[in-house]
């Protein structure tokens, strides 16, 4: 595969580590009162949709950028890269 | 001349001659041949078995479809099972054998199986040798087991070498037939950078086969010009002996270029095959065509083939297959081939054509409406049996059989991803269709597009439609409609075969219908249809179209054949290359790496990095010998070992405290700056991570440390945390791994060795630099360093780190500054003994399913304030008042050895999984205690101390006697570290 | 009608005018005690055990393709019970032992072949998880045995020992691992189902579960209506696509799997051999292919096929540890979807929503499994009850924190 890496273009997918769901971004406050339970969907409950799907990328053998990839599961073509850095910080991620 | 079948004229060069050598019996060849098409024009026709019944055969095609003549090339190391004859390039002193037959290929005693074939039906070993029950293994197997494959491995290491590579355009185009060749015209032309591949040493495809005109001229010569074109084109990039293998995502494929496999062996410093990944832009697929055989009784015989294949051997390699020949055909195309036989003066037998309308000849009978009923010949075939128009039978006398049952487009590579393929009824096959890989498009007969010009044509509009460019111009040729009709089995056939190899008849195809396996995937596997290593090119077609004709429905209702890739066979050597060997992986060298080597370190891998092991010195025969001193001496007075390995990681920025608070389980946000803390990373699951120290050099600036296992996993780890969930934090990361050269110097006297370097201006005394400091320093006069007081081994000890090019020469000062105190270099396994002693975790520990509960740890969770993992690991599974604890154990008997990965029992009861109590996970032997020793995790280890367990290992076939003591066996106070 | 050699005979001499379908080919009634989804080996299976085992009578097993066409028909074919962890070990234990009686049981030879597996060792802390497994699988009743590094000079001279990049220090033998024909072991099952009065619907699709008040009563299909006393899903790559019909969220992704098969060669390889310095495991068919595969793609994907880095990572194994397959070909690559679970583990449990349970998350554990999963899924469908050796399959184990990671890879499904 290939991803198009905002910052450096197209590169190869086997210069990336695969972490997967984009979601892993939003971790629940901790301090909410269901954080027990948040916490167990974020980290064990997946959508896994077969269709596109929002996902982590490390660019391990680059810039070591995480990016966010959306991709179709079962074509695997990818419609969009953005970096996750601005991705996290569209989900108020910045305070 | 004992090349009896050679004809004239042919693409090869009869300037030279070629010795070759096929069932120890020696031939000549000539440049340009194959090894299938020297061995018919040397009378050969029988060339190997067939799998299951052991069928003499010959060629059924002329290309990397073939299913039949399969051989063993080359001996020793390079001998090369299963390698199709149709493909492999003649060379001098070739040596060939026939595979799949004992004693020989004229004489095979499996033959015994096509006697028994009733009994060998399709599926026949799913129903029995299931009685007695032990008979399957002991008994049944074995037999169809020695029974299995075709050709044998050498059994050695292949000696030949391979490549990889990349090769990027904007227009790959994949065979050089008529589309191919005007495709690459076109691209060429308009300066687009152009790959053109083909599997063929010759570029030219079905031109080369071929008595055509283009332009006015030969085909031939159209292709010679074209190809002398394109050559001299820079921006495009000829590739003969390249199989694209396979079309993978995003418009990369992969592609095999055999550049030794035409030579005796590969030429010094070349490698026998490159694995070439192709980033293409766009992909013009011109694969062509496969002739389609016809299902007819025993209509395997070697001397029965491929039409078009035979027109290959006489026109392209003046082979014929024999000097009379019968064509069995469905279409126009098997009079071509006749025309072209009979031109070479091929005495033709007669046509036998299934159509009432069949086109006459004046030159040679044909038989028009007519089938071929049988055929006669045990080791070639003598002749045909032939069902006449009105009902009448008649033979035909002939030793080769041509058979013409239509084309099927090359759809494969279209079908790499999604891409089903669209049945095309005026053709009666399936063309490419659906969704095609990214980027590819289709010209020439792999579209079905059946005529020359039809070819050229479409070659040019698929490369100006792909690129935008304005198409060559194309030539006139030979542009006659194709016309084909399905045929596909003389009706009433029962052995006749589809897969040649598996030995897959129309019976067998009945059979599956009749017990319920109609699906295409059913048919297949249960018949094994396709399955054989030219992957039903030449079969599938018949099998769907028999079954559909039982199923009572068309051929496009019962299924598609699709395919994957590779689209012919890869040598797993070009798909490994040169990731083998020493070279399997990377090999990591530490600064020090030569010192140590001059010091007769014995190495170790760890991941990828070598380590010293330990330091045997002259007197010492067994390893514990050398650790054991390098373990004593530390302890009596210092050692150096080197921990370059392991992983650290600079942070820096203004909230670079904030963020390792947010890493570590425990505090780090108030670690004063010269202050180095232990620290524990969990995963979000609550489950330890790493461990390693934080040193806090400046206010903005921490030095964190990784375990060497970790040391990748732990930095994209950080990275996840700082862009994706602090992305606004300011702070910043880099790995220095690599980039400093670490050694621990511990023992009493570490200090005194390291006074004798550090640069004076810095004290390091117990008062100015104490347990758990750390600096910035400079050493030997000058070199920047940094200096961290931490110990692993529980002993007053250092790691002192100077950048990376000054390892070698540090180490050797330290030595050299360390003699007056005995000083010694110690290697993994003294590291590892001492760790033991003082019951630090490492990797044994931190297995990936322990907690900090778990590792005595728990109460360092910081229940203050948030960091990754705090929250799963309040877990109640996690948190069980039994929860296993790291405890020390050792045995009652001194004597007695502790076994990591030996599990605990209590002492009376009984030895099995629901009476464990947990396991030891590291063992080492204690010069300290004068005992072997381990850590272990215990069911509430920590309340069981003193308590009397038994280790028990059933694997090692041992039991000790053991008692649950402190993990820390040596100075538990810590006196000495702080010292 | 009971396959034997005296059968096969019989027909061979009458020209096989006698074999009948394997299975019938029923339309689906209206009602069934039990509808299992998943035409594959374990839903397969699972309606085996029931009907014959557990006495069920009125059972649909419902496909949307054609029986077998999933995992069962696109695996490595390899059984073995070499698990460490007591939530595993018993499980796959009895699944092997289920293996070693299922011919008589069909009356199928599916060819469970126990020709052993062996796991390299390469380094110290390796042997030390080795032993602790091995010694694991001898607490639970399993075999296993240590080799030593002259032991497997002996019994494997073919692999590479000099020159190697991570020496061979050892192994972990289990010898009664193997292989089995895996499309034999769908067929079997399906027919021995289909004997005991089970309908094996193909070609009908789920698209949707008709829940009322926190009960399943059936399921909507492209064939209609199907109501249900009982409704198991063991749709093992599709759970999450399935599942989600009946608003589940689930702790799996799917990813792809690659295998490998070489042309046939004559035979070589007495049994599975798993290098343990890279991703490579291999065994020789029947057939002669050497069979083999290493590890996932590691992204999500329905695509059932790879790409090239994982075909050359699994190749440069191979050749690192058994360079005497470099002139062997590869002949075939296919992909699997796996349904990877959050802990390597799989699931086998009621649902929250009454008359639902879901078998699934083999990660690419599946096969081997495939009876015991049938047999325990059959007890858990009978009698509401985990069977003994599958009581830590649970759904609800991430809340609880009782995780089965053999690999201890946590949270993250493509590292296990």
């Amino acid at each position: 595969m290939i991803i198009n890496h905002p910052l450096l273009g197209p590169r190869d997918s086997s210069e990336f580590v695969y972490m997967g769901d984009a979601s892993l971004i939003e971790r629940p406050d901790p301090e909410a009162e269901t954080a027990a339970s948040d916490f167990v969907e974020y980290a064990y409950l997946r959508d896994n949709p077969a269709s596109w799907l929002r996902e982590l990328w490390f660019h391990e053998g680059g810039d070591r950028s995480w990016l966010v990839v959306t991709r179709n599961t079962v074509t695997h073509e990818i419609s969009q890269v953005e970096m996750a850095r601005d991705v996290a910080r569209s989900k108020g991620r910045s305070k | 001349m004992s090349q009896v079948n050679r004809l004239d004229g042919g693409q090869i060069d009869r300037a030279a001659s070629f010795k070759f050598k096929f069932d120890g019996k020696d031939f000549f060849g000539h440049p340009g041949d194959t090894l299938a098409s020297a061995l018919l024009a040397n009378g050969v026709r029988l060339m190997g078995r067939s799998f299951k019944y052991h069928r003499p055969r010959g060629p059924l095609t002329a290309g990397s479809e073939e299913p039949n003549a399969l051989v063993t090339l080359r001996d020793g190391a390079r001998a090369e099972p299963n390698t199709r004859a149709t493909t492999a390039e003649l060379f001098h002193g070739l040596t060939a054998r026939s595979q799949n037959c004992w004693p020989s290929v004229k004489f095979d005693m499996m033959a015994v199986n096509d006697a028994a074939s009733d009994f060998l039906a399709a599926g026949f070993y799913y129903k029995t040798f299931m009685w007695p029950a032990p008979f399957w293994e002991k008994v049944y197997e074995p037999i169809i087991r020695r029974a299995a494959g075709l050709g044998a491995l050498s059994m050695k290491e292949d000696p030949d070498e391979y490549d990889k590579g990349f090769r990027h355009c904007d227009l790959l185009i994949i065979g050089a037939g008529p589309s191919g060749l005007m495709a690459a015209l076109s691209a060429g032309r308009a300066g687009k950078e152009v790959i053109l591949a083909d599997e063929d040493f010759a570029l030219g495809g079905r031109l080369l086969s071929e008595r055509l005109e283009i332009g006015g001229a030969s085909a031939l010569d159209w292709t010679a010009q074209t190809v002398a074109e394109l050559s001299s084109m820079p921006n495009v990039r000829l590739m003969p002996r390249t199989t694209i293998i396979g079309a993978f995502d995003h418009g990369i494929y992969g592609a095999v270029e055999r550049v030794s496999d035409h030579l005796a062996v590969p030429a010094k410093g070349k490698p026998r095959q490159i694995l070439w990944r192709i980033y293409a832009d766009k992909t013009l697929l011109c694969a062509g065509a496969t002739e389609r055989p016809i299902a007819f009784e025993n209509n395997d015989r070697p001397g029965i083939m491929l039409a078009s294949a035979m027109r290959s051997y006489v026109n392209r390699w003046a082979a014929t297959p024999a000097h009379r020949v019968a064509i069995f055909t469905s279409c126009d195309d098997g009079h071509r081939t006749a025309a072209d036989l009979h031109a070479k003066g091929v005495k033709i037998a007669a046509v036998i054509d299934t159509r009432a309308q069949a086109p006459q000849s004046f030159d040679y009978e044909v038989l028009a409406g007519a089938e071929v009923s049988n055929t006669k010949g045990r080791l070639g075939l003598t002749f045909v049996e032939v069902k006449l128009a009105d009902g009448s039978s008649r033979t035909v006398e002939c030793s080769a059989l041509g058979m013409s049952g239509g084309w099927n487009p090359n759809v494969h590579l279209t079908c790499h991803q999604r891409g089903r393929p669209a049945w095309d009824s005026v053709l009666s096959a399936f063309v490419p269709g659906g969704s095609l890989p990214q980027g590819m498009s289709v010209a020439g007969a792999a579209m079905g597009d059946f005529t020359t010009h039809g070819a050229l044509l479409s070659g040019a509009k698929g490369a100006a439609d792909a690129l935008g460019i304005k198409t060559a111009d194309v030539p006139m040729a030979e542009d006659a409609p194709p016309k084909q009709a399905a045929f596909w089995f003389v009706e009433g056939a029962k052995r006749a075969w589809l897969d040649q190899q598996n030995d897959v008849t129309v019976k067998d195809v009945v059979l599956a219908h009749q017990e319920g396996f109609r699906s295409v995937e059913h048919l297949k596997r249960y018949t094994t249809l396709g399955m054989a290593t030219d992957q039903g090119k030449t079969s599938n077609m018949g099998g769907l179209a028999i079954m559909a004709e039982l199923a009572g429905k068309a051929i496009p209702e019962v299924g598609t054949t699709i395919f994957r890739p590779p689209y012919t066979p890869v040598a797993i050597g070009a798909l490994a290359g040169r990731m083998r060997g020493m070279e399997f992986h990377p090999t990591r060298l530490t600064p020090s790496h030569v010192w140590a080597k001059e010091r007769g370190a014995v190495f170790v891998e760890v991941g990828n990095w070598l380590r010293a092991q330990w330091f045997p010195i002259a007197g010492e025969t067994h390893w514990r010998q050398s650790v054991d001193r390098e373990v004593a001496q530390t302890r009596a007075s210092v050692g150096v070992c080197d921990c370059t390995t392991l992983g650290k990681i600079d942070v820096q920025g203004a909230d670079a405290a904030h963020f390792l608070n947010k890493l570590y389980c425990n505090p780090f946000a108030k670690l004063a700056v010269g202050k180095v803390r232990y620290g524990l990373m969990l995963r979000e699951d609550g489950i330890a991570m790493d461990d390693g120290t934080a040193a806090r050099l400046a206010e903005d600036h921490f030095v964190v440390t990784t375990t060497t296992a970790k040391a990748g996993p732990v930095y994209q780890h950080m990275e996840f945390v700082r862009q994706c969930l602090m992305p606004d934090a300011d702070v910043q990361l880099i790995s220095t791994t690599e980039a400093w050269a670490q050694y621990a110097v511990a023992g009493p006297n570490s200090r005194a060795l390291l006074q004798k370097i550090v640069d004076p201006e810095f004290d390091i005394s117990n008062e100015a630099f104490e347990f758990m400091a750390c600096a910035n320093i400079t050493v030997c006069g000058g070199l920047r360093a940094r200096l961290f007081r931490i110990s692993f081994s529980g002993e007053m000890a250092f790691e002192i780190a100077v950048p990376s090019r000054y390892g070698d020469a540090l180490m050797r000062r330290l030595m050299a500054a360390g003699e007056e105190f005995d000083v010694v270099p110690y290697g993994t396994e003294a590291l590892g003994v001492m760790r033991i002693e003082k019951g630090h975790a490492a990797g044994n520990e931190l297995n990936g399913t322990t907690t900090a509960n778990n590792l005595g740890m728990g109460r360092m969770v910081s229940k203050k304030k948030d960091s990754i993992g705090t929250v799963l690991s309040e877990r109640a599974g996690l948190n069980e008042e039994d929860a296993l604890k790291l405890v020390g154990v050792k045995p009652l008997n001194r004597a007695e050895k502790i076994t990591a990965g030996g599990h605990l029992m209590a002492a009376a009861s009984p030895v099995d999984a629901a009476h464990d109590q947990g396991y030891v996970t590291s063992a080492a032997y204690s010069p300290e205690v004068g005992s072997m020793i381990g850590l272990a995790f215990i069911k509430s280890g920590d309340a069981r101390m003193g308590e009397k367990m038994r280790l028990v290992s059933p694997l090692t076939k041992s039991e000790v006697e053991v008692e649950v003591t402190s993990a820390h066996f040596v100075d538990p106070e810590g006196g000495r570290q702080r010292a | 009608m009971r396959y034997s050699g005296f059968k096969v005979i019989k027909e061979a001499l009458s020209g096989h005018k006698g074999w009948k379908p394997a299975w019938r080919e029923p339309d689906p009634k209206p009602h069934y005690d039990v509808v299992i989804i998943g035409g594959g080996g374990h839903g397969l299976a699972t309606a085996h055990y029931l009907a014959k085992v557990y006495g069920q009578k009125n059972i649909a097993v419902i496909e949307k393709g054609w029986i077998g066409g999933g995992n069962v028909g696109r695996n490595t074919t390899i059984i073995r019970s070499n698990y460490l962890l007591d939530g595993n070990e018993p499980f796959y234990e009895f699944s092997l032992k289920l293996w070693e009686g299922l011919e008589q049981d069909l009356n199928y030879n599916a060819m469970v072949s126990q020709r052993g597996i062996m796991n390299l060792i390469h380094s110290d802390a390796q042997r030390d998880a080795f032993v602790r497994r091995g010694n694991a699988m001898m607490l639970n009743g399993a075999d296993a045995e240590y080799l030593d590094e002259a032991q497997i000079r002996r019994e494997y001279p073919f692999l590479k020992f000099d020159d190697q990049r991570f020496p061979i220090k050892g192994g972990l033998a289990q010898r009664r691992g193997g292989t089995v024909r895996h499309d034999a072991v769908a067929w079997g099952y399906a027919r021995s189902a289909d004997s005991h009065g089970v309908d094996i619907i193909q070609n009908c699709e789920v698209t949707g579960f008709r829940i009322e008040g926190g009960v399943c009563k059936g399921v909507e299909t492209s064939r209609g209506f199907i109501g249900a006393g009982k409704v198991g899903c063991a749709v093992a790559g599709n759970s999450s696509r399935v599942m989600a019909m009946a608003g589940m969220r689930l702790p799996i992704e799917s990813h792809v799997l690659q295998a490998f098969v070489s042309e046939g060669l004559k035979p070589v390889l007495p049994g599975v051999i798993t290098f343990g310095a890279g991703h490579f495991y291999v065994s020789q068919s029947d057939k002669g292919g050497l069979v083999f595969g290493g590890d996932l793609d590691g992204y999500n994907s329905y695509a059932q096929r790879g790409n090239l880095p994982v075909v050359e990572d699994v190749c440069e194994g191979g050749m690192a540890i058994m360079p005497m397959i470099g002139r062997a070909r590869l002949l075939r690559m296919w992909g699997g979807i796996m349904d990877m679970s959050m802990d390597g583990s799989p699931y086998i449990d009621r649902t929250h929503i009454e008359g639902l349970y879901f078998n699934g998350g083999w990660c690419y554990g599946g096969f081997k499994a495939t009876p015991a999963s049938g047999y325990t899924f059959a007890h858990l469908l009978a009698k509401d009850a985990p069977h003994e050796t599958a009581t830590a399959y649970r759904l609800d184990r991430f809340k609880t924190g009782h995780m089965i990671d053999e690999k201890g890879m946590g949270n993250q499904p493509n590292l296990h």
